[in-house]
């Protein structure tokens, strides 16, 4: 192991920050961190084993435990279950006789859920040893069950049940112009760096990641700080269930969003960026760092860019299974190889960020926007959209709808119109912004995507009549309470709480008060938690609430004043069992017949 | 001056002041937990929640006081929040303050005392959390950690770095810098300001419990906005 | 003067502690015999609860015994009160919470050293245990709580004063205390 260690520690120039990328490479390695990987790394790196145990115990795809040596994750989203997801991973948790949440007694399979893997278009999914898998059916689980029986590596396996789709069903502005190489560092360079941030400024380009900050006020006040070290990161975690946009970005566009952050570099002076990948689009990091080698080929990156004396290079950092990581604060915690937890404001990243350094973080799409604006112009991306939403949105359908894939919208489209050209009928409600965002029902469908209307980073997820409500605000309520970091007490203990609050009512078992405490919870943990990830945890709550309050009346069994916490009867078995009692006095009602 | 107002009290400032400090230099108390005035604001328990004119909260141990802010901060929808938030630490530990050794010295206890907190309100989560007494002179008891980070950052200026809070979610737990993983086997001392340091019973310097008799400790007679207002809080 | 209010008392799992508290109210409970009339209670030795003005309730629940007496009061009383520690979160009972019932009941009637007959009792007269400790308020509606292991005679007494007088119940700083 020594040698292993010693080995991978040198890969990554013996620097603390690619701390997860050292432990990616152990995991995969031994299919688990063996404590003496800890020492070994604690010693090589000069960092206290704590802060390695913290990041392990941190990330989803780390575990001190041994995981088998097929470890299956499976998508467990609401769109995986939506597409059959349940029945799928009965019919291989009975195949490969290993059920969810265990290792198989031969040490060779495990099977766990895990969130969104963003193939939602092209679900239910799974990752197996990090690789991910769509369009599950019996025939292709069949397969998978055939390899992993005959013990095949995973990189010997038949290479169509790789592959994913970009699915492109509706291009717009940007994904129907093909950006020449170099293109846009050529016009900003002719143009000039500073009339280059003047446009983008003139375009209007707000963030794509979510929260819509104009983006040329990011960069100008990043480019404006005495420090002279600075750092652009993008965004590429898009681990809010239901996205999948930036997936296809980073596939397709992959020169567009590199040709971004360059621009952004040179802007600011800036000689390193990172694009932080999920874990989940492991299967995009050699791809990633292959164009990015074919860039370095072509004078894209480097020391001197294209001849104009520019310095800059990127580096791919793999996250390792976090939701919140998607913060942007999380995030630069994440990639200093620590856990990723959101930073207290002030100072904001602009001024402190990766390495306490100026930094310029953004999304996917704004880098690719960016590009595209800086060799078309301004008033070309300006040209549609509307008055405080400029140019188009790339959107992420899936659910109930004929045609799930990738749409582009001018700003300012309606809600109808999205609805009527991926072929979606006997719409319930959309979600609008995944689980984070808005669930929208129809009678809102003349409603416009803008940021100050229905804004979202670009999940769009469909359900038709035939779903239940309640199912869908358990997976999403589910979804917060498993990804919160723990770090403030009300999204860390207030989620759990709200999950048992909302399970109680779901399952029958609500009364009275409940529907009340159920919104106290919800409030308290939307107006006092620290980050967007609390904030918003309650927001499925809060809006079915807002929108279906009968629904949660006839849910509840008004007859009763109470109804206990936990299952009375159940929590006897025990007792009864060993005294092998089975009488009257042995039970309990849960409430009482009256 | 440049100042703020809490309550409708004018409270100066100095640049670069939090609204937490800018309040206790005046006599204003703003309850707290993981905040602890020798060191950086941590932000994690949200006891000291306070609501600006446009109604948006902010925690005062990390804010900045700006010139003109008029805050909220004694009402009674803040100590309801707050009391909900104790009342979650209270379920998600076990704090069996009759068994406690902390117990009418805890700021946990003085900060419940001081919301009127009369019951835990929510239901118990009854976590298996582990014990550790592997020390000799230091008991860490992680059924009583409220993960105020306050051990860890203590330990981090020492230069020993003995404690981290990991896992996620409501799986966080504290973990100690040895490889047995035990504190017996860490560089912890008992004179070290990270075994002092504590707000609650979780970590303990052992052989000073219960020396103060009922009615004379910490907070049997006194709230705790007297207690931290006097500079005398414990730790 | 009003009709006397009723009050009931019980202990679930509890150590008694509470109610021997209330009763350092002393000779005090001679003005409140003036103003209330006990109904089931280990005081009186009444079996089963009539329908009450205020019904007090020590200790946690336990077993399935635990229960039925609480909904029992519940039925009957107006305004039920979760009375000291236990009541509130299981107090010192739920520290059994961390093993697991069946390690419990294992060590106790199998395992032990010094055991004759070892056996799991089985007599439908006991009452079964439940797997953990709970507070009451899992199990019924609770109007008010008073914490205390056990609460001081003078909160009972300014409690059930305040009751009486027809106000909210209030407690000073004094009065609030865990331990
Ligand atoms: C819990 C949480 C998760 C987030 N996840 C993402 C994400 O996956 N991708 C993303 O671009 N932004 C995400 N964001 C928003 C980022 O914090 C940040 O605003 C954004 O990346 C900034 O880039 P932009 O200005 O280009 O939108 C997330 C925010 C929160 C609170
Ligand atoms: S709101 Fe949740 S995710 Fe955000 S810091 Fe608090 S615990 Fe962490
Ligand atoms: S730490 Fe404080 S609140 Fe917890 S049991 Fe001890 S005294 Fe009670
Ligand atoms: S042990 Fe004490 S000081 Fe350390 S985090 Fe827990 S509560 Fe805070
Ligand atoms: S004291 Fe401010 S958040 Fe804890
Ligand atoms: S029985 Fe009264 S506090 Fe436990």
């Amino acid at each position: 192991m020594e040698s292993f260690i010693d080995e991978t520690l040198k890969k990554y120039q013996h620097q603390t920050t690619p701390l997860l990328m050292v432990l990616r490479d152990v995991q995969a390695q031994y299919f688990h961190i063996p404590k003496q990987a800890v020492e070994l790394i604690a010693k090589g790196l000069d960092i206290p084993r704590t802060q390695i145990v913290a990041v392990v115990e941190f990330y989803h795809f780390f575990s001190f435990e041994p995981r088998g040596r097929y470890d299956i994750f499976l998508s467990d989203s609401i769109t995986d279950q939506m597409l059959g997801k349940k029945a799928l991973a009965d019919y291989l948790c009975t195949k490969l006789q290993s059920p969810i949440g265990t290792v198989r007694a031969d040490g060779v399979v495990s099977i766990d859920n895990t969130a969104c893997t963003g193939l939602c278009d092209q679900g239910p999914a799974l990752l197996v040893n990090g690789y991910a898998i769509g369009q599950l059916s019996e025939q292709r689980i069949d397969r998978i069950v055939a390899m992993i029986e005959q013990n095949r590596p995973v990189t010997e396996w038949d290479s169509d049940l790789f592959e994913v789709y970009d699915n492109i069903q509706q291009p717009g502005l940007l994904l129907n112009t093909k950006l020449p190489r170099g293109a846009a560092l050529t016009a900003a360079w002719q143009r000039g760096l500073t009339e280059t941030l003047d446009d983008i400024k003139a375009s209007g380009l707000r963030g794509r990641g979510g929260a819509g900050f104009t983006t040329a006020m990011k960069w100008a006040s990043c480019r404006a700080t005495e420090e002279t070290e600075r750092y652009v990161v993008c965004n590429a975690d898009e681990g809010e269930p239901g996205t999948f946009k930036d997936r296809v970005l980073l596939n397709s566009y992959t020169h567009d969003i590199f040709e971004g952050m360059t621009i952004c570099a040179a802007i600011l002076g800036a000689h390193k960026g990172f694009v932080y990948l999920r874990g989940e689009y492991l299967h995009l990091f050699n791809k990633l760092n292959a164009v990015l080698e074919e860039r370095r080929a072509a004078g894209l990156l480097g020391d001197n860019i294209l001849g104009y004396g520019w310095k800059f290079d990127i580096e791919i950092r793999l996250g390792a299974g976090s939701y919140v990581c998607g913060e942007s604060s999380a995030l630069l915690e994440s990639l200093e190889g620590k856990m990723g937890i959101p930073r207290n404001r002030p100072p904001s990243s602009i001024i402190k960020g990766y390495l306490a350094k100026p930094t310029v973080l953004n999304n996917v799409e704004t880098f690719v926007a960016a590009a595209h604006i800086a060799w078309q112009g301004s008033e070309w991306f300006a040209s549609c959209g509307t008055e405080k939403s400029k140019g188009t949105k790339i959107l992420s359908i899936c659910g109930d709808c004929e045609r799930p894939g990738i749409y582009e919208y001018p700003f300012g489209t309606t809600l109808k119109e999205v609805l009527k050209d991926c072929g979606a009928s006997d719409v319930l409600g959309v979600q609008v912004g995944g689980p984070s965002g808005t669930f929208v029902s129809t009678r809102e469908s003349d409603g416009r995507l803008t940021f100050e209307e229905l804004s979202t980073g670009g999940a769009f997820i469909i359900f038709n009549h035939s779903r239940n409500i309640f199912d869908i605000v358990q997976n999403f309520t589910h979804f917060f309470a498993e990804e919160s970091c723990g770090f403030c007490t009300p999204c860390r203990v207030g989620t759990s709480l709200l999950k048992k609050q909302f399970d109680k009512i779901h399952s029958g078992h609500g009364s009275a008060g409940d529907i009340k405490e159920l919104r106290d919870i919800a409030k308290l943990i939307k107006d006092t938690s620290h980050c967007g990830l609390g904030q918003s945890a309650a927001e499925p709550i809060l809006t079915t609430l807002e929108r279906y309050p009968n629904l949660y009346e006839r849910q509840i069994k008004q007859q009763y004043s109470f109804d206990p916490v936990f299952d009375l009867d159940g929590s006897l078995a025990v007792a009864r069992k060993m005294s092998g009692r089975d009488d009257g006095h042995a039970h309990l009602t849960q409430v009482e017949n009256k | 001056m440049a100042h703020i107002t809490i309550d409708g009290q004018i409270v100066p400032f100095e640049a670069g002041q939090t609204v937490m400090e800018a309040a206790m230099a005046a006599g204003v108390y703003i309850p707290h937990l993981c905040h602890h005035p020798d060191f950086t604001p941590h932000g994690s328990c949200r006891q000291c929640t306070v609501t600006l004119k446009n109604g948006w909260n902010i925690t005062a141990c990390t804010a900045r006081a700006a010139e003109g802010q008029e805050i909220s901060n004694n009402t009674e929808e803040l100590n309801l929040v707050r009391k909900r938030l104790t009342q979650m630490l209270f379920v998600e530990g076990n704090h069996f303050c009759p068994a406690c050794e902390k117990t009418g010295n805890c700021q946990l206890q003085g900060v419940a005392y001081h919301l009127n907190m009369m019951s835990n309100h929510y239901p118990q989560f009854y976590a298996l959390r582990d014990l550790d007494a592997t020390h000799p002179d230091i008991l860490l008891d992680r059924n009583r950690c409220i993960f105020c980070n306050l051990c860890v950052r203590a330990s981090h200026a020492e230069g020993k770095d003995v404690f981290a809070i990991a896992g996620r979610g409501i799986n966080k737990h504290l973990v100690v810098n040895s490889e047995s993983g035990k504190l017996i086997d860490s560089e912890l001392t008992a004179d070290d300001r990270a075994a002092n340091i504590c707000p609650t019973g979780a970590l303990l310097v052992k052989g000073k419990a219960f020396q103060a008799p009922i009615g004379q400790r910490l907070y049997d007679h006194h709230d705790i906005d007297e207690i931290t207002l006097g500079g005398r809080h414990g730790g | 003067m009003a009709a006397k209010l009723k009050l009931a008392t019980t202990s679930l799992a509890g150590c008694f502690g509470c109610h021997m508290s209330f009763l350092d109210i002393d000779e005090r409970i001679m003005q409140l015999v003036e103003l209330v009339e006990f109904d089931r209670s280990p005081l009186t030795d009444i079996k089963n609860c009539s329908p009450c003005d205020i019904g007090l309730i020590e200790g946690g629940v336990c077993n399935a015994d635990n229960v039925h007496v609480l909904r029992e009061f519940r039925n009957n009383c107006r305004i039920l009160v979760a009375v000291g520690a236990c009541a509130i979160n299981g107090g010192l009972p739920a520290m059994r919470n961390s093993i697991p019932l069946e390690d419990c009941l294992r060590e106790s009637y199998v395992n032990c050293i010094g055991i004759e007959n070892p056996q799991i009792p089985n007599d439908p007269e006991l009452p079964l245990l439940l797997n953990q400790v709970h507070p009451i308020h899992e199990v019924v509606r609770i109007d008010y709580s008073l914490p205390g292991c056990p609460p001081s005679a003078d909160v009972f007494w300014k409690f059930l004063t305040d009751l009486i007088e027809g106000h909210e119940p209030s407690l000073d700083y004094d009065l609030v205390y865990y331990d």
